[in-house]
């Protein structure tokens, strides 16, 4: 039972990273079409802008950490939006995913070339200490990566729900066009969309890091686990979104404990094609009908 | 000039091109290039399911996979390769006509999905069913065919034979697009509503889209096996399924030259420019998003697009609306 | 027999009943029109008896031969066309290729489709099918460039090009300017000439009834009026219909 819990704890926290990673890329697709393919790469960039912040300019992590956020809204958000997205989004969906395929290798590359192809050590959120939970000895670093994630996604609820900008949102997300009919100012909702999707990343960067330490690759297993949950969950609601993390999370960690190295890496896509094919809608998704 | 003796001359000299090319490259710049012509095969059965017909897939790798494993399985076990041609296209069809049920039940993305799902499955048969496919060993010493007694053993002779291939491919989907069944694929994309009420079997069509497409992918993977003589399940990820993607959105989707452009954008470039830089996969991927941003209907779609601006377009002239007044 | 018959037709969407009991028959040769205020079923109506939706009651018979409910293409392929609302061409392909499509399904098989004659003999129709409507100099024209009214005339061309037996025309005036209109009614009066039959919603009054022999009125999923255009416009049960909402 103590294993049991301490799994699930640790499933959870890592969950929550998944789920934060998988909202914005949600976000983005309910309100600009756009499938973005370099979403693992936005997790894996941040953690770079922080190193630097902290090694070119001597910032403390928790400062660096704050400069990472703003960095990436910056360039991963509105950059990210106006240059790429906005001349491409009017041509359909498929030339803009292909466009954040180049992307991810984009980044990629240039965080290995001219940052470094060496993985590169990252400060913990706590010390390495484990805690009693629940008659279970869990890692404080799990109970801490938990705790961030619930809060960024409770924050992000309040706002969706609680504000009017949150409302117009999730009106944008719903239906764009009927949105813009009502006087919403969808272009800025979007932007707001994707300012977001940043922040979530930046914020998951910080979170994960300090596990797999900052390098290229990162992004390529963090994109997948991205687009599983939130297929998992469903693809049109933010809070598919969190269940497909934080599911995916969970089942991930037992499976990693349980099985074989081999038979682990393959458990995500059994569930990924199993919710596929019994209910391609994603466990809290509207299936969308065809029409002819 | 006149347009069209341009193009058939610029076509005879690229033809003339392929033909010399192999002479002035090392053995490696011959398999770069035998590996142009097999994906770009690849690139047109994509081609024809997602830019003719409208019908998005993400599994044209497990196709290519499937051929690569019929071809890899029969010849080590003394078969010749004509026989893997058969089987890969044969069960890929079948395979391919199964997928196309999906398609019509749910669209874009959803389908997107379903064949990714399809895509994952056949990579994970690939590696859990070792009894067959050698799992991650893969199975190695794949040979080289022969045409009529002669073996085809040289990179410059199987080159050849896969160049002799990608023509005759390009021949029958030139036919097929040309053909009532080309107009039908289009108003299958264009408005399948409207079709339907043409008469056409917008159902039976939507099957044979994925069919054709799944074939040509399996023919692919049949020339891949011989040229790369040991496979394993690595090449066959969804990750060659996106790539293909790329080729034919790339090169322009619904477009006959495509996925030839396609294929050299992303087989052929990245080789180019790895002779130029150790930064080569940076300046590739800025090379795709700027082609992309600047033209979203590909290379072919912005030559296209140029053209017909340039050609003065004269508004059709009204008709006389004299009416019989009785 | 007539052309046409449909029997106690109905159709719900959850608790909506948009058509209800509606009984009719088409008789060869005629121009029945169908009319009736927003959302009383017409086009709903249409789509049931062309398969676009499967009805949730009631019989539809083409010659005697039921085929209710069958998928469009093949009740096409039975002689049975439409026009839609909203326009409905190919604009990449050239007014003749539109028109070739139209009716290529109807002719031989998916093998002959295949390996047959690009045009599958049908270049010589498509071309009657032009000069009929007036689109002589614009055969090899995308169809995409053509006006509003032009693509009218195409679209109807196309619904003719197999020599159906039946037209369901929707809306065929909207949108259209007064000599466009007056070019198509006299087209389909000259087609009508030929032996064709057909059915035709639309809202435009003077069109309907200069160009109908028989008018059926739709209000609220029901026929509440049927006969001549004269005493269909001055049933009271119309004009409430149409005034008292």
């Amino acid at each position: 039972m103590a294993d049991f819990i301490q799994l699930l704890v640790a499933g959870l926290a890592t969950g929550g990273i998944y789920a934060l990673v998988a909202i914005g890329f949600t976000l983005l697709w309910q309100t600009s079409q756009t499938i973005n393919f370099a979403q693992g790469e936005f997790v894996m960039l941040p953690a770079f802008f922080i190193l630097i912040a902290m090694g070119a300019f001597g910032v403390p992590f928790w400062g660096a950490v704050v400069i990472g956020i703003l960095v990436s809204a910056i360039v991963l958000g509105v950059l990210f939006k106006r240059l790429l997205v906005d001349p491409m989004i009017r041509h359909g969906v498929l030339p803009l995913a292909i466009a954040t395929m180049a992307l991810a290798l984009f980044l990629k590359e240039a965080a290995k070339d001219f940052y470094s192809a060496e993985a590169q050590p990252f400060p913990p959120l706590a010390a390495d200490i484990n805690v009693s939970f629940l008659g279970a000895t869990v890692a404080l670093q799990s109970l801490i990566v938990l705790a961030i994630a619930l809060a960024a996604v409770i924050a992000l609820q309040f706002f969706l729900n609680r504000t009017q900008t949150g409302r117009m949102m999730q009106a944008t997300a719903q239906n764009p066009n009927v949105a813009r009919i009502l006087g919403i100012p969808v272009d800025r909702m979007i932007l707001i969309a994707f300012i977001i999707n940043a922040v979530l990343a930046a914020l998951a960067s910080a979170l994960v890091t300090p596990i797999y330490l900052a390098k290229f690759s990162n992004g390529e297993y963090l994109g997948i686990a991205a687009f599983i949950a939130a297929i998992v969950g469903g693809f049109n609601q933010v809070r598919g979104a969190i269940v497909g993390g934080l599911l995916l999370g969970v089942v991930d960690n037992f499976a990693a404990a349980y099985l074989s190295a081999q038979y682990r890496a393959a458990i995500p896509l059994i569930l990924l094609i199993m919710v596929i094919l019994f209910r391609p809608q994603g466990l809290l998704g509207r299936l969308e009908e065809r029409t002819v | 000039m006149n347009s069209r003796v341009l193009g058939a001359a610029a076509g005879l000299a690229i033809i003339a091109a392929l033909i010399a090319a192999p002479f002035g490259l090392k053995p490696y710049g011959i398999y770069i290039l035998t590996l142009w012509a097999v994906t770009t095969i690849a690139a047109i059965g994509l081609n024809l399911t997602l830019g003719y017909a409208g019908q998005i897939s993400l599994a044209q790798g497990a196709f290519v996979g499937i051929g690569a494993y019929a071809a890899a399985l029969l010849t080590t076990h003394g078969w010749p390769l004509g026989s893997a041609y058969v089987v890969a296209a044969v069960a890929c069809f079948a395979i391919g006509w199964l997928l196309g049920y999906p398609a019509l039940r749910v669209q874009h993305h959803y389908l997107a999905f379903v064949t990714l799902a399809f895509s994952t499955l056949v990579y994970l048969v690939f590696r859990n069913e070792e009894w067959i496919t050698g799992g991650i060993y893969g199975i190695s010493n794949i040979p080289r065919p022969s045409l009529f007694g002669y073996l085809l053993r040289s990179p410059r002779d199987f080159y050849y034979f896969c160049l002799g291939n990608l023509v005759l491919v390009s021949l029958a989907a030139w036919w097929l697009i040309r053909s009532p069944w080309g107009r039908a694929f289009v108003a299958l994309r264009e408005n399948p509503l409207r079709a339907l009420s043409l008469g056409v079997d917008t159902r039976r069509y939507t099957l044979m889209a994925f069919a054709l497409g799944a074939g040509l992918g399996g023919i692919s993977g049949v020339l891949y096996a011989p040229l790369v003589q040991y496979i394993d399940p690595t090449p066959f990820s969804l990750l060659l399924s996106l790539n293909l993607l790329l080729m034919v959105i790339v090169g322009g989707s619904g477009y006959f030259f495509g996925p030839f452009v396609g294929a050299i954008i992303a087989v052929l470039l990245p080789e180019w420019l790895q002779a130029a830089s150790k930064y080569y996969l940076f300046y590739y991927a800025a090379f795709v998003m700027g082609l992309l941003i600047v033209s979203p209907s590909g290379i072919i779609g912005f030559f296209e697009k140029r053209f017909t601006a340039m050609r003065k377009v004269e508004p059709p002239p009204t008709p006389p609306t004299e009416v019989k007044v009785a | 027999m007539a052309v046409l018959e449909v029997r106690d037709l109905a159709k719900q969407f959850g608790g909506i009943h948009a058509v209800e009991g509606v009984s009719f028959d088409v008789n060869e040769g005629e121009i029945l029109g169908i009319i009736g205020p927003n959302g009383s079923g017409k086009s709903t109506l249409f789509n049931c008896i062309l398969g676009q939706l499967r009805p949730s009651g009631g019989e539809v018979r083409l010659d005697g031969r039921a085929v209710t409910g069958m998928r469009p293409c093949d009740l096409n392929r039975l002689g049975v066309s439409r026009t839609f609302q909203l326009l409905q061409v190919f604009p990449e392909l050239t007014v003749r290729e539109n028109l070739i499509l139209a009716a290529q399904e109807h002719n031989g098989s998916m093998v002959s489709r295949l390996f047959g004659p690009r045009d599958v003999g049908l270049t010589g129709d498509a071309n009657r099918m032009i000069e009929f409507f007036r689109l002589g100099h614009l055969a090899e024209a995308k169809a995409g460039g053509l006006s509003y009214g032009q693509q009218k005339l195409l679209d109807a061309a196309m619904a003719f090009m197999a020599g159906p037996r039946l037209v369901l025309l929707d809306e065929p005036a909207g949108g259209v300017n007064l000599t466009m209109l007056a070019n198509l009614r006299d087209r389909l009066e000259a087609i009508n000439r030929e032996g064709a039959t057909f059915v035709v919603i639309e809202h435009n009054m003077e069109f309907v009834m200069s160009l109908c022999s028989r008018i059926v009125v739709l209000a609220e999923g029901r026929i509440i009026a049927e006969g001549a255009p004269e005493t269909v416009r001055r049933d009271p049960k119309v004009i409430e219909a149409y005034l008292g909402h």
